[in-house]
């Protein structure tokens, strides 16, 4: 491209989106005069300009109309199969409503583990995988056998689980870290011995030490429950189901960039607001691709917007973006009114009557779209 | 109509704002009208007793009486509170939570907040910010949350005095200790409270809690607690009053025994019992209490099941409003009315009316409806006279109005041609759901409307019935027409395509005369003069006239588009010539239509329409000439392609019969992350789906054009799978994206064996509806069928409640003057919509089509 023209988009920063810019710069032909390209630019700005949204457009109530209209659309299965060999994942309505209710705990957390390029061939990938699993120390014994008389708790392993897993004995028990009192254990190559040094009446402590044992994280990183490897595009992938961001994160092999976690509030617990906006939209898009709709990007957006503009993660739901109203009667009339009212009573609130229902409610104009503008007219 | 529509029309007084709070005693008794002494009502000739719970002070709801405060009648009253004193405090059981709060965190001696001087400041803050960001109630639960730092130490950092424990039993007695606080001492200890202690908890100024134990009781006005008058001439109370003499009497017979010094035990019972009656009276389904009944065991509805929930005051009448000139009635198609108008019924527009003013340019023209009268259509049913008063125009007064018609008066006259008005169908999920037409009145019972609006109102007709309402001023029908009408709504803002366009008919007509007519000169001239076409001049003058040329002579004249129909073929159009492709769904369909799009935004709403309907017209005049229907040979296969199919299906059930026995010998490669099982079963559907999907494609692929297969083809109605279903296999029935498991024992029905995975016995239906089904076929269709039926019945709630919440949550996020997303508050939601600032019904599908404009630009020099 020659440099004159590059210079004429540049000088046009600000008045077009970038976007739009740069799609310019891709679709101009290589030989056009800079007159032409100079009538390109004002013709897309004319368009652009024609295209934007007027004053007191009642954006919301579009957007809440994009996303609630083909929502009777969507199907309420839970789960679908994206193809034969990845997981399980809730899609469809259950999940859009997951992520804007902002539900504390979802049904299927999961998250994508990308890596940085030299980590990425097939056999790291899976050892990773491996060391990211949660495992517990009861995955690895194939028996646990209690001597009441010379209280004694030994545990067998299966040895080719523990080979697998590039581990002995010896590392379990260190991994166990191992503490308790009243307790002396002893590895060898294929067991685990505990001896209890108290009296015989306190057997039941060792049977209690059994079942704290067996559930005890001896590998891997807490909360990922499954791992499984796969190919996308040219590189691998690890994909968890159950998550665990912050740790992940911290791994000096993963990519941290492209790493994402599809639990809104762990996003935000860990990356911050603005993270947890974008991971909302692109969530939201997700699920809405996925089953075929066609909702422009902006009404999600908008949606992730309010969630987020308080600077804390905030459901729509009567606790969370609808409690921040400022105006009594738009709360109540959503759900619990008297609640509202009677605290608003004894706030002593009031109402300035600046957004839609309470105005239909006293049948006033409504101060948006036509209800926005006034009109001064001079009196003869 | 009645006497607010009298009175003249203009905004004397705005309300400007809403202030909340609660009344003191002081306050209620004075602006109470009247003090209520007496539980009787009426005395023995039926008139309200004074200072009975329907004295005439309060207003009045019999026709003739006048109320005694205000000197108005009956509906022209608004009614007036009273008051009664209460022989003894009683909580309002709405303040409970707040009163225990208060008490928790004061000194039970001095009445000051636990909180010591020296820390009160910087506490201030912090509960200032808290109250700020997340409200009233978490500001009482952090103050909570102090004092019970402070009261460790069980003293009142102030006197010094011990704090005892204080607790609450549900629903209204307070205990300190073992010791039950009358609602007397309550009341003390509120009082005690100093002013600057309580702006701690962040209430308003000037409230003061002891007032929340009422001594002093509001009766609200007789005109919100109607009576009924029941056909035997009895009369039957509302609710309220009933709970209101119940009040009244207790309260009553607590002042004689406190009078005549009876046993302590007796006003205990007495002064429970009020505060039962006086906590019903608030909330009748307070969780602890027993709800009061009416005689026949019915629960009374009292003030907070009116105002809460769907069908409370709130929700029902305040933000939800009913209008008069509104009409329904069943809907039904008429293919040769425009896009934007309805049909409606002679008799429905005989009532619905316009208000026209009276000028000296439409006299002539006004009086010409009353002359008609109200019977006879089109008349004028009232006139408004320059004062105001409204008069029915009738046989009798007809002469006398037409004498006096003067410029200034208001002539409702009916509905015609012409006019506007708000069309809708429930549920109004979008704005296309209420949009408006203009009126064409037809003869018959039914609105009919344009089938290709079908689609934004989600309507069909079997029988819906929709909604009509009649804008009454000028500005309301002003904003329709501008903004409503539908040409303006055809760009959904949603993804920013067209949501009407042709629909059946219309588009497989046009796809066959772009595709294959070839018609005389004769013949295309009567094809254009039936969709409205007079003028002809774009037709060439030859003998034979292609289709694609007939169809061209309605595109304006400098359209340029090119684009892909919907079997990926190029369409062009040149100079508004359609030089190749053929005109299909992708090009005329709802919610893609593309080159309807174009159209849309090279010449505007108008001319889209315009040209929308004459396509539509087009395509069935075509349709109507060519004949066009469909059979069931139309699914009859050929030889070849009957035998591929077997051999396709053949393959694929012995593929999964392979793969069936690879799992039973356990020879199965495993899926990562599967189970064996689970594998085979992915493994079986995968193969089974493939074979329908390639003997579907079979039967579309062969060289027969059907009308069905057209259809399919060009995207009227049906696809590819309708047709393979029909011509082919139905193929494999899913339950929740798995293959039929359940039912009977390790099997899906008695008619298999035990253990049976094969793809038959787990709902693959190798037949096609046309040969038929067997049995246990059909009962596997059944099974899917039904679960498509519950998915849809429990969906429908659940959206439709994720909808309430989003727009209840966005309903005020409005695009400001400065580009900028703001809510009611002036927020700044985002800084520009969208982050660029576009209008998503402005664009196509929510870009800027920069690649026209560059083909535009150098197209237009070349």
């Amino acid at each position: 491209m020659k440099s004159e023209h590059q210079s004429l988009i540049e000088s046009y920063e600000g008045k077009l989106p970038l976007l739009v810019l740069e799609e310019i710069k891709e679709a101009l032909p290589a030989s056009v005069s800079k007159e032409k390209v100079k009538r390109i630019l004002d013709e897309t700005l004319a368009s652009y300009t024609a295209a934007k949204i007027n004053p007191g457009e009642c954006v919301g109530l579009v957007s809440a109309e994009s996303i609630g209209e083909p929502g009777t659309q969507m199907t309420l299965n839970t789960f679908h199969f994206a193809g034969v060999s990845e997981m399980n994942v809730t899609t469809g309505l259950p999940r859009i409503i997951e992520i804007f209710d902002a539900q504390k705990t979802i049904k299927t957390p999961m998250m994508e583990v990308y890596f940085k390029k030299e980590a990425n061939t097939i056999e790291k990938v899976k050892a990773f995988a491996m060391e990211l699993k949660e495992t517990h120390f009861g995955d690895f014994a194939s028996s646990f056998s209690l001597n009441i008389f010379e209280q004694t708790l030994s545990v067998e392993f299966n040895m080719s689980l523990l080979a697998d897993h590039k581990m002995n004995t010896k590392d379990l028990l260190k991994a166990l870290k191992f503490k308790s009192k009243g307790f002396t254990a002893e590895a060898t190559t294929n067991s685990i011995v505990f001896t209890q040094k108290g009296k015989p009446e306190e057997i039941k402590d060792l049977y209690a030490l059994k079942e704290k044992v067996r559930v005890t994280r001896v590998k891997g990183i807490k909360g990922v429950k499954q791992v499984l490897p796969v190919k996308r595009g040219e590189e691998y992938v690890v994909l968890t189901s159950g998550t665990n961001l912050n740790e992940v994160l911290m791994l000096p092999e993963v990519d941290t960039s492209r790493t994402i976690c599809n639990d809104i509030n762990e996003v935000y617990a860990v990356l911050g607001i603005e993270a947890a906006r974008q991971s909302i939209i692109n969530e939201v898009y997700k699920v809405i691709e996925a089953q075929g709709l066609n909702i422009d990007i902006r009404h999600i957006m908008l949606v992730a917007d309010i969630m987020c503009v308080s600077g804390v993660l905030k459901g729509v739901t009567r606790y969370g973006v609808v409690s921040e109203k400022a105006s009594v009667l738009a709360r109540a009339s959503f759900e619990t009114p008297v609640r509202h009212l009677i605290n608003a009573a004894l706030e002593g609130e009031v109402d300035a009557l600046t957004s839609v229902v309470e105005n239909v409610m006293i049948n006033q104009p409504v101060p948006l779209g036509t209800g926005l503008p006034g009109l001064i007219t001079k009196l003869k | 109509m009645t006497g607010a529509m009298m009175r003249p029309q203009f905004v004397s007084k705005r309300i400007k704002a809403i202030r909340f709070g609660v009344l003191s005693p002081k306050i209620i008794k004075d602006m109470a009208a009247a003090k209520i002494v007496t539980p009787e009502l009426y005395d023995r000739e039926g008139y309200p007793v004074d200072g009975g719970l329907m004295d005439t002070r309060l207003g009045v709801i019999d026709p003739g009486l006048v109320c005694k405060t205000d000197g108005l009648k009956l509906k022209d009253t608004l009614g007036h509170f009273g008051y009664i004193e209460l022989a003894r405090p009683v909580v309002h059981i709405k303040y409970v939570r707040q009163i225990l709060d208060l008490l928790k965190s004061t000194c039970k001696i001095c009445g000051r907040v636990l909180i010591p001087d020296e820390n009160a400041k910087k506490y201030h803050g912090i509960l200032a910010r808290v109250g700020e960001e997340e409200g009233f109630e978490a500001r009482r639960r952090r103050v909570k949350a102090i004092v019970d730092k402070y009261k460790k130490k069980d003293q009142c950092p102030h006197c010094e005095a011990k704090q005892e424990k204080l607790r609450i039993e549900k629903p209204y007695n307070f205990y300190e200790g073992e010791i039950r606080l009358s609602p007397i001492e309550v009341r003390a200890r509120l009082e005690k409270i100093p002013d600057e202690d309580l702006l701690v908890f962040g209430f308003a100024v000037g409230f003061r809690p002891e007032w929340v134990i009422l001594t002093i009781l509001a009766i609200p006005p007789v005109t919100m607690r109607p009576s009924i008058t029941l056909e035997s001439g009895e009369r039957s109370e509302d609710d309220l009053t009933h709970k209101l003499g119940d009040i009244v009497r207790i309260n009553q017979r607590l002042f004689e025994n406190i009078n005549a010094g009876a046993p302590e035990v007796i006003i205990e019972d007495l002064w429970d019992l009020l505060q039962y009656h006086v906590t019903t009276f608030f909330d009748n389904e307070v969780p602890q209490l027993p709800p009061a009944r009416h005689r026949g065991g019915q629960v009374l509805k009292t003030l907070v099941n009116r105002i809460s929930s769907k069908e409370g005051r709130i929700r029902h009448n305040l933000a939800g409003k009913r209008t008069d000139f509104s009409a329904r009635t069943v809907i039904s198609p008429d293919p040769m009315i425009e896009l934007n108008e309805v049909g409606v019924p002679q008799s429905m527009a005989m009532t619905l009316t316009v208000p026209e003013r009276v000028t000296e340019w439409n006299k002539q023209y006004l009086r010409s409806f009353v002359e008609n009268g109200s019977k006879k259509y089109p008349g004028a049913n009232y006139v408004i006279k320059a004062d105001g008063r409204r008069k029915a125009v009738t046989e009798e007064t007809k002469e006398e109005i037409l004498n006096e018609l003067a410029i200034g008066y208001i002539v409702e006259r009916h509905l015609v041609n012409g006019d506007v008005a708000l069309f809708n169908r429930q549920p109004s999920l979008h704005r296309m759901s209420m949009m408006c037409h203009k009126v064409k009145i037809l003869s018959g019972r039914t609105f009919r409307l344009n089938p290709a609006v079908c689609n934004p109102y989600n309507a069909d007709f079997d029988g819906d019935e929709m909604n009509l309402h009649v804008p009454q001023t000028e500005e309301a029908r002003a904003e329709a027409r501008i903004l409503m009408l539908v040409e303006t709504q055809m760009i959904s803002p949603r993804y920013g395509l067209s949501v009407v366009g042709c629909i059946h008919d219309g588009i497989t007509g046009n796809y066959l005369l772009t595709k294959e007519l070839v018609l005389s000169h004769p013949e295309a001239v009567d094809l254009l003069y039936s969709c409205g076409v007079n003028d002809l001049s774009r037709l060439p003058h030859k003998e034979k006239i292609d289709g694609k040329e007939v169809f061209s002579a309605l595109l304006p004249e400098d359209f340029q588009f090119s684009g892909k129909d919907k079997n990926g073929n190029e369409v062009e159009i040149v100079n508004g010539q359609l030089k190749s492709g053929c005109m299909d769904k992708a090009n005329l369909g709802q919610e893609s239509g593309l080159m309807l799009r174009n159209l849309y935004e090279r010449y505007g709403a108008e001319i889209a329409a315009d040209f929308l309907g004459k396509v539509s017209k087009l395509g069935i005049a075509v349709l109507t000439r060519r004949g066009f229907s469909i059979g069931i040979s139309d699914l009859d296969l050929t030889k070849e392609t009957d035998d591929e199919i077997r051999a396709v299906l053949e393959k694929a059930e012995q593929e999964s019969m392979k793969i069936i026995e690879q799992y039973t010998t356990g020879k199965l490669e495993v899926l990562p992350g599967r189970s064996m099982q689970e594998t085979m079963e992915l493994r079986i559907l995968e193969a089974l789906n493939r074979a329908r999907n390639k003997s579907g494609d079979l039967a579309m692929r062969q060289n027969k054009e059907s009308a069905a297969i057209i259809m399919a083809k060009c995207g009227a109605r049906g696809n590819a799978l309708n047709i393979a279903q029909m011509a082919a296999v139905v193929g494999q029935q899913a339950l929740r994206g798995r293959r039929i498991d359940h039912g009977y024992a390790n099997r899906t029905l008695p008619y298999f064996k035990q253990g049976d995975v094969s793809p038959k016995a787990r709902g693959f239906v190798r037949n096609n509806f046309k040969t038929g089904l067997t049995p246990y076929e059909f009962f596997f269709g059944a099974m899917t069928g039904r679960d498509a039926l519950m998915d849809t019945a429990l969906r429908t709630p659940k959206s439709g409640y994720l909808y309430r919440r989003l727009s209840n949550a966005m309903q005020d996020l409005k695009a400001s003057y400065d580009g900028t997303v703001r809510d009611a508050s002036g927020r700044v939601v985002q800084f520009s919509y969208g982050e660029d600032g576009l209008d998503v019904s402005k664009t196509q599908n929510g870009v800027i089509d920069v690649k026209r404009i560059i083909a535009q630009v150098l197209g237009g020099a070349q």
